[in-house]
């Protein structure tokens, strides 16, 4: 009976083990290196917010990464008048639609969607932008190791390069590019830290808090379970 | 006495005859007996009262920013999506609300089960507590009917997809299935009407049932006064003032217990909302970070984690009989799982009611049914392969076992004899 019963609990177990296992590459962590965020701010303005916007997000706010309003408004704003504004982008949707099949996501958030037991969306995203290859059936020419037939040509093949999808599966890289391999990943990977920033940007400051809060908790206990000692001592 | 006590006094006095303040203080907090042996489980009746009052005061907050519209802003997001994360950046301190109100969704049904589960080991259930469970039970459908109703507001992929699902459960039923869908929906598609109803449902309709009968929940308990983990009536054994013996007040005994797991219980809350808000995707879903797309179907839907046993019990319902649709059945049978819990006062037919002293059938079915239970969940979290469809029909069948043969294994069983006065262990 008691065989039986593990048997039972054990079984599933077996059967959980087989899932889609997509492979990413770790994303480097520099959620605290403002000079990797305002660079990755940067190359986010320049390359993709032309087609993508970042509606829910102002340019003021990129004072977390240490930007003045000053900065801000002399570097990077290109689509708004205000530093207030959101980043929005002049691009009509309608025309997206017919240019790209799929109109451009906002990309805001796009680091907490990408997000799945495979890694973290800041993984994918990694992954993603060092994941464009040579497909000559695509209308752009381009395709990509981790979104299938996707509509985005690969904006940075001029700084990567030209890679092809070997027999095994892996990409080789034919024709450098301006930037040499590691130059190109430390900058997708800049990019990555500021749309993990962009995603949710009171991530750092609501990590502080939260020590504060758990001590102020845990100096509140030491009293809430004096004040119960004291009133139960009399009950046996 | 000093001026200002009888002024007090007075005061108290006028209300009490017209209001009945002290008495209401006296019945049930300073002169509610309670048994002196509660132990860890009978915390989380208190912290379900406390998860309620976060989301009635998040809520009211929230309501004060979101917007439920599904139409289209200038940059192609639905206004309802973008006024979360217009929550989220540009109200102050708007992300700690919201985080606190999901996070709260996911911490009321752990309270909720865990509270269920103490009236399961310790028989809180039996005669003559019947109506709190009923009551409790009760509170436990809207409560699911609520987090269903929130779930599609924020107006992601998985709120879409998950309402989509849901509503063409009932579309299922023979002959009226149809139009009882699109009467829920308002729309032949899940869209602007459903978002605005669904919204109403779950920031006035629920909550007002809710509240009162929680309110329901707690005047039949002090009613007939709460069990304990010894499972025997404390109302036996009297001193002369008709005092239980092995009773003490609620307030301040109980009180001051119960601030001890309310600061603990803020601990575990605070970690999940200042560390890991998404808590892996169980409790904020990533694909519902996607704005809904009616166009996109996300390859695998997945319910929050508190659904996902009776949804695995759904799924496993794969024959058809009597010509109607498996999936019709599947409801039916979703539908019995939670209805049945109700049930339990009139099914256990144990001369005993704690865990303690009952004998080993109970305890073996009581272990197989937590088992699948958990199972269930998990393989609800999952995508179907046929081999998982098998695991849950079985876990299905052993969910269903533990309620309908409970009339026989519970009197058959060999139970140990219940003490007089309450131990404490």
């Amino acid at each position: 009976m008691k065989k039986f019963l593990a048997a039972i609990l054990f079984a599933p177990l077996l059967t959980f083990a087989a899932g889609i296992e997509l492979h990413l590459d770790r994303a480097p962590d520099k959620s605290n290196d403002m000079a990797a965020l305002q660079n990755g701010a940067k190359i986010f303005v320049n390359y993709c917010l032309n087609c993508h916007s970042a509606s829910y997000m102002r340019y003021n706010r990129l004072r977390d990464i240490g930007l003045s309003d000053t900065q801000v408004k002399e570097n990077l704003l290109f689509t708004a008048e205000k530093v207030g504004e959101p980043m929005k982008i002049a691009m009509q949707r309608a025309d997206a639609k017919i240019w790209f099949g799929v109109p451009p996501p906002d990309l805001t958030i796009i680091a907490r969607a990408r997000a799945s037991q495979s890694g973290s969306g800041a993984d994918w995203l990694y992954t993603y932008l060092r994941g464009f290859y040579r497909d000559e059936n695509r209308p752009t020419g381009w395709n990509n190791v981790v979104f299938e037939n996707v509509g985005m040509p690969h904006v940075f093949w001029e700084l990567q390069g030209d890679q092809v999808m070997g027999a095994d599966h892996t990409l080789k890289l034919v024709k450098p590019g301006k930037l040499k391999p590691q130059e190109f990943d430390a900058m997708a990977g800049d990019l990555v830290a500021y749309l993990k920033y962009m995603g949710e940007p009171v991530a750092e400051f609501r990590k502080r808090l939260g020590v504060i809060v758990l001590i102020f908790l845990a100096v509140t206990f030491v009293f809430a379970y004096a004040l119960k000692r004291e009133y139960w001592k009399d009950i046996h | 006495m000093s001026k200002m006590t009888a002024v007090l006094q007075g005061t108290l006095n006028w209300v009490d005859e017209r209001f009945p303040l002290t008495s209401f203080w006296k019945d049930h907090l300073v002169g509610y007996y309670a048994p002196k042996n509660f132990n860890f489980w009978y915390l989380f009746g208190s912290l379900a009262m406390l998860v309620l009052g976060i989301q009635f005061v998040t809520g009211i907050l929230l309501t004060m920013h979101f917007k439920p519209d599904a139409s289209l802003n200038a940059s192609g997001v639905p206004v309802s999506f973008a006024s979360v994360e217009y929550i989220m950046r540009d109200v102050p301190w708007g992300w700690l609300i919201r985080y606190m109100h999901s996070t709260g969704a996911s911490f009321f049904f752990a309270a909720v089960y865990l509270h269920i589960f103490r009236g399961m080991l310790y028989g809180s259930y039996r005669k003559p507590r019947e109506l709190i469970w009923v009551f409790g039970m009760l509170i436990f459908f809207l409560l699911m009917a609520e987090a269903f109703f929130g779930y599609l507001l924020p107006w992601g992929q998985m709120s879409f997809w998950g309402a989509q699902v849901i509503v063409n459960l009932f579309s299922t039923i023979p002959l009226i299935g149809e139009d009882l869908s699109l009467w829920l929906r308002g729309d032949y598609v899940v869209g602007d009407a459903t978002l605005n109803r669904f919204f109403a449902f779950h920031v006035i309709a629920v909550p007002l049932v809710l509240l009162g009968l929680v309110v329901a929940h707690l005047i039949a308990l002090h009613q007939v006064g709460s069990n304990n983990p010894d499972g025997i009536e404390i109302k036996k054994n009297k001193d002369a003032n008709g005092i239980p013996l092995d009773g003490i007040p609620f307030h301040p005994y109980y009180t001051v217990k119960d601030i001890v797991g309310v600061v603990v219980f803020l601990m575990v809350f605070s970690v999940i909302i200042f560390f890991m808000p998404e808590f892996g995707g169980y409790f904020l879903e990533y694909n519902n970070f996607f704005p809904a797309d009616p166009m996109v179907t996300p390859a695998h839907i997945a319910p929050v984690w508190y659904f996902t046993p009776y949804y695995s019990i759904l799924r496993a319902v794969t024959y058809p009989l009597f010509g109607i649709d498996a999936k019709f059945w599947g409801v039916m049978a979703m539908g019995a799982a939670t209805m049945v819990i109700a049930l339990l006062p009139w099914l256990d037919r144990s001369p005993v009611k704690s865990i303690r002293y009952r004998g080993p059938l109970y305890k073996g079915f009581l272990a197989a049914f937590i088992a699948s239970f958990l199972i269930l969940g998990y393989l609800g979290t999952m995508g179907q392969t046929p081999v998982r469809t098998i695991v849950a029909q079985i876990c299905s069948m052993i969910y269903f076992a533990f309620f309908l043969l409970m009339p026989i294994y519970s009197s058959l069983d060999k139970c140990q004899p219940e003490p007089d006065r309450v131990t404490s262990k």
